[in-house]
Parts: structure tokens; sequence; C-alpha cells
């Protein structure tokens, strides 16, 4: 029993991190349908940048709190300005042509930024420094968390609300909304369709920025092509939730998460990535809409 | 009837002469082994480019799964020739037979899904390949399978390729062809003129996934050694690359953009730490501003060659 509790909760704060990436692709797929491959690389260049401003700040002096947030908040600004900055220079040139040139675009965007990453910072995986210390608490005796733990569910589920606030109560989250409804009837009602686009960008790459930070905490370890699996997962994840629907991609986040630490815990740890994508195709063919949607009827 | 066409005939002439002046020069040394294995290799991607489009520029199927079906050829042909010593021939066969089926099995889904959420189940089905492989210790796991004897030479590599286009270019002439095409154009008015769309969509896919098994076959015994990580979902994209940058229902357009990308990567091989950063620039450049691709869904034809009268 505690033995399952133990996975169960590594297998949350894992699944954080997949939600955390999978409401970028939501909030990207939902608004413009497209997939945007190079999400997960913007995670990796989020990784990267917490890494130097941790450098940076620990250097300085301050205390480990606050050398969290600066490099979190630095971490997520530098993401925004790059998700924008391949929105504006890839993508809109193409938002009339088929989908399949967008996509293509977006391979495009994640080999360079794969590659550009490698060419920068070298292929070696680099090693992320602690930047808060680990404190264990044991529950139910042997049962045990630690506080990076917490915090990754804890800033997870902050960002997530915050992110529903801005979607729900906000002018520009009113703009997206309508924009992912109808672009051209968005349009004629004057919503600035560009600026409501390059805003959904601009707070989802700050996202996937958010959980690179954080991944790089939990795993002390970060290179250039780090963001290609957890990358797919993510999207999994968010197909998994229902594609669009802002508490399905932390639900399926989660839910990837834990499956996958339950099948590595039976000893199955190479199947792995392949149960992930066995879960994609079955929801994929049973529930195409994801476990929040709702089917809608294509009209001729 | 197709093969009655000029056109056709003209192109089986002019691939026959290519084919001898090529073999001339690899006879005489003219061409060394470096050009030899360049021509092969734009081959094996002139199959794999052609048994894609089929599936995504015809039939319209969003398909990023590929490198899946190469790899199932690649791995049971190698088991063939390795482990029960069959002919060259035999075993490519097989392994086409065997990517086939597994192109049955993703058809199925395809019956549900489509657009994206095709492309995304395609590629999570190449990757659950890729993972059984690395899983499969009879197979070698991570390490691969080494020791293939290598058999395929120009003359086996011409053959396929050939074999390949023909098949394929015929197929979409035909009635089967044209109704792939009209499932592309439009799926429900296909079904309301009485196109069994599901029909059309599997045979897309199994014909492809056939084709592709014989690419993987041929580069397996191309290439001596063959591991699961070659076939990850990057060689995908690499085959949809060569298909969108041809022109997606092109099958001539699959061929110059096999042949271009090939080129490409043989030359950026020189410039090792730029070569992806180059490459991925290139991609988002030409999809920028040519999005439909070199050819478009245009064909390559010899009908110029003939007096203007008879063109058409």
């Amino acid at each position: 029993m505690e033995y399952y509790l133990q996975q169960l909760i590594n297998g949350i704060s894992v699944g954080s991190i997949y939600a955390l990436i999978a409401l970028g692709y939501t909030m990207v797929y939902g608004i413009i349908k497209l997939i945007n491959f190079a999400h997960g690389d913007v995670f990796m260049v989020g990784a990267f940048m917490g890494l130097f401003a941790s450098r940076f700040l620990s250097a300085k002096g301050l205390s480990p709190v606050w050398v969290f947030i600066l490099a979190l908040l630095f971490a997520m600004i530098v993401c925004a300005v790059l998700g924008v900055v391949i929105e504006r220079t890839a993508y809109k040139p193409l938002r009339n042509s088929t989908r399949i040139a967008a996509l293509i675009t977006a391979i495009g965007v994640s080999f360079l930024l794969e590659n550009g990453g490698i060419f920068v910072w070298g292929a070696q995986p680099k090693g992320f420094s602690e930047i808060l210390p680990k404190h264990q608490f044991n529950l139910f005796g042997t049962v045990q968390i630690d506080s990076n733990q917490i915090l990754i569910l804890v800033v997870t589920v902050i960002l997530m609300v915050v992110l529903q606030y801005i979607v729900h109560r906000t002018k520009i989250g009113k703009a997206m909304r309508a924009v992912s409804f109808d672009q051209d009837a968005a349009l004629l009602m004057g919503i600035n369709v560009n600026t409501t686009i390059s805003a959904t960008f601009a707070i989802g790459s700050a996202l996937a920025g958010a959980a690179g930070v954080i991944f790089g905490m939990t795993y002390n370890s970060i290179d250039p092509l780090m963001g290609i699996i957890p990358g797919l997962k993510a999207f999994v994840a968010a197909v998994l939730g229902g594609i669009g629907i802002i508490p399905g991609a932390l639900v399926g986040g989660l839910l990837l998460g834990v499956i996958e630490t339950a099948v590595s815990s039976t000893g199955f740890s190479l199947w792995r990535d392949g149960v992930a994508f066995l879960i994609l195709i079955l929801i994929l063919v049973f529930k195409p809409s994801g476990l929040f949607g709702k089917n809608v009827r294509e009209k001729v | 009837m197709r093969l009655q066409n000029k056109s056709f005939w003209t192109g089986l002439v002019l691939s026959i002469v290519i084919y001898a002046v090529i073999q001339l020069l690899i006879d005489t040394g003219a061409l060394n082994d470096f050009a030899e294995s360049t021509l092969i290799l734009i081959c094996i991607n002139i199959i794999l480019g052609v048994s894609l489009n089929l599936i995504n520029g015809f039939t319209g199927q969003f398909s990023i799964g590929h490198a899946g079906f190469m790899s199932i050829g690649a791995y049971l042909s190698a088991i063939m020739t390795l482990d029960f010593n069959m002919p060259f021939v035999v075993a490519l066969i097989v392994g086409g037979l065997t990517a086939a089926v597994a192109g049955l099995i993703i058809g199925i889904p395809s019956l549900r899904l489509k657009g994206d959420y095709l492309a995304i189940a395609t590629l999570g089905f190449g990757e659950i390949i890729r993972i059984v492989w690395l899983n499969t210790e009879y197979v070698g796991g991570a390490s691969g399978l080494s020791g293939i004897p290598t058999q395929t030479n120009w003359t086996w590599i011409f053959i396929w390729t050939l074999i390949t286009v023909v098949v394929i270019n015929n197929f979409v002439n035909s009635t089967h062809g044209r109704a792939c095409i009209s499932v592309r154009e439009n799926e429900i008015a296909a079904e309301a003129m009485g196109i069994n769309t599901t029909k059309y969509k599997v045979m897309a896919f199994v014909i492809g996934a056939f084709f592709a098994g014989i690419a993987g076959g041929l580069s397996a015994h191309m290439f001596y050694i063959i591991n699961p990580n070659s076939f990850n979902f990057i060689k995908s994209f690499e085959i949809l690359v060569i298909v969108v940058l041809g022109g997606l229902g092109s099958t001539s357009g699959s061929i110059v953009g096999a042949i271009v990308l090939t080129l490409l990567f043989t030359f950026l091989q020189d410039f090792p730490e730029i070569r992806m950063i180059i490459y991925s620039l290139l991609l988002i450049l030409m999809m920028i501003f040519r999005p439909k691709g070199l050819l478009g869904t245009r064909e390559f034809s010899f009908n110029f060659l003939g007096k203007k009268g008879e063109a058409k």
C-alpha cells in the first residue's frame, strides 16, 4: 500500500511537468489548430535560461527562494518572447496555407532550436545545480515526499489557476476564446486576431519555460535535445484530457505521469514510452475528443 | 489504359537509358563508390517518398509514421536473409508484406481519425514499432542487427524504384486511384457519391506500407547494420519533407524531392556543425515561400516531346 502511494506521489510529480507543457500545447492548438512541435524545444530553452539565471543570481549571493523565483520569472519571460518571435516569423505567414505546410514549419523550427542549442551550448548534458535545498518529509511512516515534489505541484496548480483566470476573466482571455471559436467572426467583431494569437503563444511558451526550470531542478541534468520526448508526451497528455481544454491538460498530464510511473515500477521501464503512445492511440480511436471533450459532429 | 499511354512508354525508355548509362559508368569505374551509394540512397528515398505520397498526397491521409513501416521491412528482410538464408528477393517481399499488414492495422484507426489526430496517431504507432524492436532481444535490442549481407546494388535498387513508380503511378491513374483522390478532395462528398472511402483509405495505407517495407529491406541490405533508432520519427519527418518539398499529390514531385533532399544532405555532410541548422532554416523558408512544394500537384510529363496537336 505504502509502495503504491509512493509511486503515486512520484507519478504526480512527473505528471505536473507534463501538465505544464501540455497547457501550452492545448492553448496553441485550441486557437490556431497547429501541433506546435517546437513547444518541447521552448521548454528546453526555458531550462537553459533557468540554469544561467540561477547561476548568475546565486553568484550574487541572493537567498535561494529569491533565486528560484527570479530564475523562474526570467525563463518565463525569455520563453514568452521566443514564442512570440517564432509565431510572428514562422507561423504567421502560413496562417492561410495548408495544415501540412504549417506542421512542417513547426518541425523545422523544432530542429532549428535543437540544433541551435547544440551549436551554442554543446551537445553534452549540463548539470543543473540544486537551487532550493531539498527537505524530505515522511508521510505515514515510510512514504517519502521531498520539498521539490511539493513545490512542483504547487507551482503547477498556481500557474494553472492563473491561466484559468486569464482565459475566463480577462479581456484578452475572452478574445482568445472568441478567436478559437471562430477566427473570422472574431475579426468582424473588432478583435485583433494577430495580437490575440501572439498573446496565446506568449502565455503558452512562458508555461513551457517554467516547466523547463522545474524539470532541471527535478532531474539535475539538461541538454539541447531534452525537449523532444517530454514535448511528445505532453501532447499525448493534452489529447488525453481533450485538446483545447485547460483543466483537461492538467488531468491528462497527471494521469499520464501516474500511468508511466506505474509501468516503470512494475519492471517494464523500457516500455514506458510505448505505453504512452498506446494510450494516445486508444484514446484517439475510442474517444477522440479526450476525456473531457464533447463530441462535435462535423457538419456537411 | 495507362500502359498504352505514350508518355508512359517514353518514361520507361528514358529510365532504361538512365539505368544503362549509370551501369556502364559503374562498370567502367567512372563513378566511385561514394557516388554509387549516393545514387542508391536517392533511389531508396524515391521509393519512400513516392509511397508516402500515395497516402499523404493522393489520399489525403496525414501519416507521419512511415519510418515504422520501413523498419518492419528492414528487420523482417534482414532476419530472413540472416537466419533463414532466404534469397534476397524473397526476403524483401516478406518484409514488404509484413509492413503491408502493419499498414492494414494502422489503416483501421484512420477510419475514425482525421487530419492532425491521424498524424499524431501514426507518429505514435511508428514510435511503438521502434520501442518493440528496442525491447526484442531476438533482433539485438538497442544495438540492432549487424552483418546483414550487402546485396543491394544499382540493378536491384533500380528495378524496385521502377516498380514502385510504375505501380503507384498506374494505381493513381486507375479508377481506384481516382477514388483515393476524391477522398482527399472531400471525404463526405466522395462517400455521398457512393465511394467506399474506408476501402480506399486502407488500400492506400497497405500499398504505401508495402513499398516502405521494400525500401527498408533495401536499405538494410545496403548498410549491413540496422538499429531501432535509425527509424525514429525524425526519419519519418525526413520522408514527409521529401513529399512536401516535391509537392503533395505529384509522383514526379516526390522523385524530384528525393533527389534534391538526398543531394542536399550529402552536400551538407561537409559541414557537420551547422548541417542541421541550415537544413531546418531551408525547411522553414521553403514552407514560407513555396508551401505547395516544388511541383505542386502537377506532374512532369514527356508530352512536350511530341507534336503540339498530340499533346494532352
